[in-house]
């Protein structure tokens, strides 16, 4: 199932843009680049569908549409149980006779609410049945187009407008809902985790979820500069440090089998080249109160946190803990 | 944009244009500027670009900004490798 493309990156700088520009994100927005990425490695005719969300909203300014592949809105829900819904649809078809295509990829695009939250139990179900189509998880890490509300993707210690952080409480108290774990616990093909900054990386394992029988789940880091409060200019080296700090970890489980990828197999394998997850959370605007003196003691608990589960990765992947 | 009633409006609300209509540009407020004798054509910068407005000219074996859809985010020179884009107050 080894994908045999090979590309450079004029290869991709080439290929049209299937998600337009004119798109009516943020600047900086590290999403937008999640989905051009996401386009530029389909393979042949392709369905979109979008769960309500920042991309959805950005991209369908009615009566104007940034996608120049079929694309369907649906509520915040359901959007796995539609992608379920087109491929069925495109099998019965096929066998009667009326889609002359060999294949037809459906990707189904939500965000952390519509997956972490609101979408969970859909998309659940929709893996269970077994249904061929790649779900995309943008994730960052917040209801950011409400207006920034927590969800199940914040992290720990994050400030949002419904965990403020103030006197008393230090933003949320939770610790991010490990999503792609549970995803791999349905012992499904193909499951991974990606980051925009390894583009190459992303754009093989978008390849690899497409054309693996069966479903797939992508979970993508993306950077939001409005909800952060970051510098718009730090979007991809956020997406880069969340690596390097092993806080968003890059791998692969297919068939149930975990591997590390290359960015964090060269962590693994020489640990001086981690870095401590302060300097990924001082260029964060959310994590500002955690560098006061009483919020200080959490950067270490999430440092322990972070360190933990890099630890409980590394055995599932079979390499050997070192002593970090 | 005149306000529409349900009547006029296409049936499942289907968006049937194209959002490059939507000059996004004008939200620019720094505006990248690049130095071709640094600039190596690694094409990293179309490649992060949000907004797709880097193109790849093969024929001219080079690259163009599109100032029309260009938000002025920055990124393009913060991940340049040899720092040959600057972000300018024009």
């Amino acid at each position: 199932m080894q994908s045999e493309w090979k590309f450079t990156s004029k290869d991709i700088a080439e290929k049209p843009d299937l998600f337009m520009s004119g798109h009516r994100a943020c600047a900086g927005c590290g999403a937008t680049t999640v989905l051009r990425l996401l386009m530029k490695a389909t393979r042949g005719p392709t369905i979109v569908t979008t769960a309500t969300g920042c991309m959805q909203i950005v991209s369908s300014m009615y009566p104007y549409t940034s996608w120049a592949v079929p694309w369907v809105h649906t509520a915040f829900e359901n959007v796995a149980a539609n992608a379920a819904g087109i491929e069925a649809a495109i099998k019965i078809m096929k066998k009667k006779g009326r889609v002359k295509h060999s294949h037809v990829d459906v990707i189904a695009i939500a965000g952390d609410g519509g997956t972490y939250d609101i979408g969970l139990q859909a998309l659940s179900g929709a893996m269970e049945r077994g249904h061929d189509f790649l779900f995309v998880l943008y994730d960052n890490e917040a209801y950011m187009n409400t207006g920034i509300q927590r969800s199940g993707g914040t992290p720990l210690g994050a400030a949002t407008t419904t965990s403020p952080a103030g006197t008393v409480v230090p933003g949320k108290l939770e610790t991010k809902k490990p999503i792609t774990e549970i995803m791999a616990a349905h012992e499904i093909p193909y499951v991974a985790t990606a980051s925009p900054y390894y583009w190459r990386d992303l754009i093989i394992k978008t390849r690899r979820g497409l054309e693996v029988e069966g479903p797939a789940f992508l979970h993508v880091f993306a950077p939001c500069p409005r909800g952060w409060r970051t510098d718009t200019a730090k979007s991809m080296e956020l997406a880069k440090l969340a690596v390097e700090t092993c806080v968003f970890p890059l791998w692969e489980c297919i068939n149930g089998e975990y591997q590390l990828s290359a960015p964090s197999k060269a962590i693994a394998l020489s640990p001086e080249k981690k870095k401590p997850v302060r300097e990924y959370l001082q260029l964060q605007g959310r994590f500002r109160h955690l560098f006061t003196p009483k919020f200080e003691k959490l950067i270490d608990e999430i440092q322990k946190i972070t360190d933990q589960r890099w630890q409980r990765l590394l055995k599932k992947c079979g390499v050997s803990a070192s002593k970090t | 944009m005149s306000e529409k009633s349900w009547k006029e409006i296409s049936i499942g609300a289907v968006c049937w244009k194209p959002s490059t209509a939507l000059l996004t540009g004008d939200w620019r407020t720094y505006t990248p500027v690049r130095d071709p004798a640094k600039c190596t054509r690694c094409l990293l910068c179309a490649i992060y670009c949000p907004d797709g407005a880097i193109h790849w000219k093969p024929e001219r074996n080079d690259i163009e900004f599109d100032y029309n859809y260009c938000k002025g985010c920055g990124i393009c020179a913060n991940e340049c490798p040899t720092k040959a884009i600057e972000m300018k107050l024009l």
